[in-house]
């Protein structure tokens, strides 16, 4: 999944997106998802990166990242052709 | 190295819409324990959903709306409001505070004498009094509190036959002001048929006329509207008085307190908008004392308060069964305490607190119950934590109405548990099983 190239994240979890002029705020866990996106990971390797980080098993976190994603592509801020999941 | 803690993460779409001109509150409160005693323990051992009463603050509240009467009237009576919340237990502590009795059918009328209230301490409401409770009432000297004039031609018809004299006062309905007037109760005050039913009983050698009663209607916020009804009361009680030289005893302003749960639909919460003890208080004592009724013949001032008495004392904990997401996006959370057993989510807004910690963090959430049925909604749309699957919930103000008006629908009626004055758990009622349900139903012969 790829985050739109033009949508700006700040550090605190203020998303801004030029497309259409809304913005989003992000939790510290959803703003930590959204970087690591940024910066290319998929999704096995921000599962295996936040079980080993916070306190959480690994279905539950699955569960709320893929809800999480659904979210993302429902603002539309990932690009289309890669939400295959 | 110790984890982090974790929080289930989240998106939210800024809206700059109309500004809420109260503010929102930045902080999430949470409810982890009820007196000291943390709700997930409470959870564990009794299970999921249970219904929690606070002794003390049954006690308390009573304590606190008495004074409010007491401190500006000089004869006050209160009287529990069976159908509010007729668990034995709660009914007891009612009566230890000094309450008597307010009951509206036969099977309240018995569990108040079973609770060790004698008859003459029982005031007898309601529409529906059949003549073996008539008779009942009028042999232990109850007060029965007439509703329409079939009911008061069955009470002499009753008393001729028994030569027992019946202490009876009449329920009036009348214009105070308020929308919706409940005028299908007791008998009319502006078109003169309470005062034709006045006359009526006065004539008759078989009923005394101790009481007048009202009960303008339920939830009122409008603590004037008492005041309306009081003075109505108290020109009656005056006529009677000029007309038949008769004392009336008691005047009852019935009950209709609002308790500080928010209706659906209002702007502001319960707690900030509801008249207090005092706001009330001061309404109908003031009429009273400034109505033409002779000093030394004030009347009892009696009050059936129900639901602003019992409301704050119940909680009602649950767990969160399932997350997701409805068609547009939004987040709903299923949890498992539904409609059926918490009947005032029809009415009410009711607040729904985390009892774990959580972030500030919300989302726009719908709050289902656990029913398969499309009218169990605690929460159309409320700013709630991120609560996962299994975490607890506490939501306060549920102790008037939900255990008696609670109904059996799909799942089992669960434990209600009263925290006791020195913080011991009892269970008051015990929770549901499928031999309660087995032990009332017949199966035809040809069907087993």
């Amino acid at each position: 999944m790829k985050i739109k190239s033009n949508i700006a994240i700040s550090d605190n979890g203020f998303v801004f997106d030029p497309n259409t002029g809304d913005s989003y705020n992000l939790n510290n866990t959803a703003a930590e998802i959204l970087q690591m996106l940024k910066s290319g990971k998929n999704e096995q390797e921000i599962i295996k990166e936040f079980t080993g980080k916070y306190d959480v098993d690994e279905t539950t976190f699955e569960q709320n990242l893929y809800d999480f994603l659904g979210m993302l592509g429902h603002y539309d801020l990932v690009e289309k052709e890669q939400t295959t999941y | 190295m110790e984890k982090l803690r974790y929080e289930r993460p989240v998106i939210n779409k800024i809206k700059a819409g109309v500004p809420d001109k109260f503010g929102m509150k930045t902080k999430i409160q949470i409810m982890p324990e009820l007196e000291g005693i943390p709700v997930k323990d409470i959870l564990k051992e009794y299970g999921s959903p249970v219904f929690v009463l606070s002794e003390n603050k049954i006690r308390e509240t009573y304590q606190e709306a008495y004074r409010a009467f007491s401190s500006r009237y000089p004869k006050v009576q209160f009287a529990w409001s069976y159908k509010t919340n007729y668990l034995d237990a709660v009914c007891k502590i009612y009566h230890d505070e000094g309450s008597w009795a307010e009951v509206v059918s036969g099977f309240e009328y018995d569990k108040a004498l079973a609770n060790g209230i004698s008859g003459s301490k029982i005031l007898f409401n309601g529409p529906d009094k059949s003549d073996e409770d008539l008779l009942k009432a009028i042999e232990n000297s109850s007060f029965i509190h007439i509703d329409h004039f079939d009911e008061l031609y069955s009470i002499i018809r009753l008393t001729k036959n028994s030569g027992k004299k019946a202490k009876v006062a009449i329920r009036i309905n009348m214009d105070t002001g308020i929308y919706p007037q409940w005028d299908r109760f007791g008998f009319n005050y502006e078109n003169g048929e309470a005062w034709n039913a006045i006359n009526r009983i006065m004539l008759s050698e078989n009923m005394e006329l101790v009481g007048l009663h009202t009960h303008i209607g339920t939830y009122i916020m409008s603590a004037n509207a008492y005041a309306v009804a009081a003075s109505k009361l108290a020109e009656l009680a005056v006529r009677t008085n000029r007309k038949f030289n008769h004392n009336i005893k008691y005047i009852d302003m019935g009950g209709g307190f609002a308790s500080k749960n928010t209706l659906k639909g209002a702007y502001l919460p319960g707690k900030d908008t509801c008249p207090s003890f005092d706001d009330y208080a001061e309404a109908i004592t003031s009429a009273l004392i400034n109505s033409e009724i002779a000093p030394d013949n004030l009347p009892i001032l009696f009050l059936e308060t129900g639901r602003a008495l019992i409301d704050e004392a119940g909680y009602i904990l649950g767990t969160v069964l399932a997350n997701k997401r409805l068609s547009n996006a939004r987040r709903s959370t299923i949890v498992d305490v539904g409609v059926n057993m918490l009947f005032t989510s029809f009415w009410y807004d009711h607040e729904i607190y985390p009892a774990q910690e959580c972030s500030l963090q919300t989302e726009d959430t719908a709050i289902y119950g656990p029913l398969c049925m499309n009218i169990d909604v605690l929460r159309e749309a409320i700013q709630f934590p991120l609560l996962q699957k299994g975490d607890h919930f506490v939501i306060p103000r549920v102790g008037a109405y939900n255990m008696t008006q609670w109904m059996q629908f799909i799942t089992l009626r669960p434990n209600i548990l009263l925290i006791d004055k020195d913080k011991n758990i009892q269970i008051i009622r015990e929770k549901e099983t499928n031999e309660v349900f087995k032990r009332q139903e017949r199966v035809p012969e040809h069907l087993k």
